[in-house]
């Protein structure tokens, strides 16, 4: 079940270079979203025709929050950094599947990149048990503090050495050889291949977090297509939609050198 | 309310207002159940089906662009066995037509399809030769008159449904290519299609879409599907379902008076989902303001 809510913004402000964290009430939406799926937020501006797809970084289904955490790239998140406080904003989610929680499993491994940090912190709140968050960035990876504050073992890497181990998360996980029954991970996507190769050759699953361009964020356009490896069909692989099938897909089916 | 006529005839096909959808932007409907009442269009198109799957092509296939968007999606689709399984009897719950936009590769495609898909309960079909984002099967029938004629002409031999042909506004005059079609045999036409584009990445110097150009859609097209639409309707005497930008109910009735029987809501799906049961309702009002008894007088009025 989908919804549009106009959404009252309690708070939009910088919590990084370009990056900004927004609050909203949406408590319908709210009430249905989980760890890993997303909300499409409208620009209200005439030219600007398509919703964008932005990660849900908190749910606070009692009070009817979301927290999002956006990056300013283009015309549109220009315009979400402009809102102020009291605005009301259109949103329709909660979109996707969301990442798989199994209970089961005690031991989990979070491996975070750039803007792609953000929604494994509500992941992280759902899980039991010990928690290594490896997060990386070119220079300043964000949301450190806030994965300590749910008590996570938080390593940090940067690709120019100004924050923490100077190198790529995947090579800090090298380094580290941290232990889990599953790999969650959401980041650019040469990254995510990574992540997904490390969790081949140490034997641990991984779920990946997917991006593509996208319109209705729905399912309807067929337009956030990406590979999926399939056994059955002429080709080994099929496109599924990064919307409605994922974006979480395992990193095992996704077919990376396409 | 009560007194006013919304409803429309295609080819016999009764609908009980002039608004569906436009191919490819509303899925199978399913998508848009939790926003819309399906109940409440005429008739819903549904996104191409062609005899066989097809994966479509490589991402990404969506760039927004001034007032509009560009796609090059490349009509993937599931197939017409799957087609018949899962979303005929989903969309046969609800009290709507049901249109089916039929794609192909080559003639035999589209006959193959047109005939695989005569066996399912459905009420009218819409031809794609116009996809912009296929190399045969788009560009190569809807833009020469002779091989529109000619595909729908055979098409027509396997089709046990009335027959709407789709152009393309990529011609240099779409009246050539819509009578071909009705000469052809098409039952009614629909238009217009996305119109060419492309969009360039300039920091990264690369066009956006992989498939470098991509068919142009959304509010910005409009003024151009209007005009189209209107010399059509003056060209060919069959019905015609207009789209092309549609936004609201005031875009609506634009195409209605330039000629339009019918309306298709495709891009304003993307950025209002409500879109389709809000210009069927705005419809209505405009009518009950304006004392149109029956949707009929107020159709092609533009001389």
């Amino acid at each position: 079940m989908k919804l549009v809510e106009f959404a009252e913004i309690i708070e939009n402000r910088p919590i990084a270079d370009k990056i900004y964290l927004m609050k909203i009430t949406c408590p319908k939406i709210a009430a249905l979203s989980a760890a890993g799926q997303f909300v499409e937020l409208y620009t209200g501006l005439g030219e600007r025709i398509l919703p964008r797809p932005i990660s849900i970084s908190e749910i606070d289904a009692i009070k009817g929050e979301l927290t999002l955490i956006y990056q300013v790239v283009g015309n549109g998140t220009e315009c979400f950094s402009r809102k102020n406080k009291g605005d009301l904003i259109k949103v329709l989610g909660p979109c996707g599947n969301g990442f798989k929680i199994n209970n089961e499993i005690k031991k989990h491994i979070i491996a975070g990149g750039g803007i792609g940090v953000p929604p494994l912190v509500e992941l992280c709140k759902n899980l039991e048990g010990d928690v290594s968050v490896f997060i990386g960035a070119k220079s300043s990876p964000i949301l450190a503090e806030k994965f300590e504050s749910l008590g996570a073992k938080v390593y940090v890497a940067s690709d120019d050495g100004s924050a923490g181990f100077k190198g790529n998360v995947v090579e800090l996980m090298d380094k580290m050889k941290p232990e889990g029954g599953m790999i969650y991970s959401c980041g650019p996507k040469i990254m995510l291949k990574f992540v997904a190769e490390w969790g081949e050759k140490n034997g641990i699953p991984v779920q990946v977090s997917m991006e593509e361009r996208m319109a209705c964020g729905i399912g309807a356009c067929v337009g956030c297509a990406i590979k999926i490896k399939d056994s059955e069909s002429e080709n080994g692989w099929k496109h599924l939609k990064v919307c409605k099938d994922g974006p979480v897909f395992m990193g095992s089916e996704v077919l990376w050198n396409e | 309310m009560s007194n006013i006529k919304t409803s429309v005839a295609i080819c016999g096909v009764e609908m009980k207002n002039p608004v569906t959808t436009a191919s490819g932007t509303f899925g199978s409907g399913r998508e848009y159940a939790d926003f819309v009442d399906l109940n409440k269009l005429g008739a819903v198109t549904v996104k191409g089906v062609a005899d066989k799957p097809w994966n479509g092509n490589n991402s990404p296939r969506i760039a927004e662009v001034y007032g509009g968007m560009l796609n090059s999606v490349g009509l993937q689709n599931p197939g017409a066995d799957y087609f018949i399984e899962n979303d005929v009897p989903f969309l046969r719950q609800f009290n709507t037509k049901i249109i089916v936009n039929i794609c192909g590769h080559s003639i035999e495609e589209y006959c193959r399809a047109a005939e695989r898909l005569s066996e399912a309960d459905v009420d009218l079909f819409e031809l794609n030769i116009s996809c912009p984002n296929v190399s045969e099967g788009g560009i190569t029938f809807g833009t020469v008159p002779a091989m529109a004629e000619k595909v729908v002409k055979e098409v027509k031999k396997y089709c046990k449904k009335p027959l709407i042909v789709k152009l393309t506004p990529n011609v240099t005059d779409i009246t050539e290519i819509a009578r071909a079609a009705v000469s052809g045999g098409a039952d009614a036409l629909s238009l217009i299609n996305t119109l060419l584009g492309m969009k360039i990445d300039i920091n990264k110097r690369k066009p956006v879409l992989y498939n470098k150009v991509g068919g142009f859609s959304g509010p910005a097209i409009k003024p151009v599907a209007v005009r189209m639409v209107y010399q059509v309707s003056k060209a060919v005497d069959v019905p015609i379902i207009g789209m092309g930008g549609i936004c609201d109910y005031k875009d609506a009735i634009e195409f209605i008076m330039a000629g339009a029987t019918m309306v298709a809501v495709g891009t304003a799906n993307f950025m209002n989902p409500f879109a389709t049961a809000e210009i069927v309702d705005g419809i209505e009002s405009f009518m009950v303001e304006n004392g149109i008894k029956d949707i009929s007088d107020i159709r092609g009025i533009i001389d």
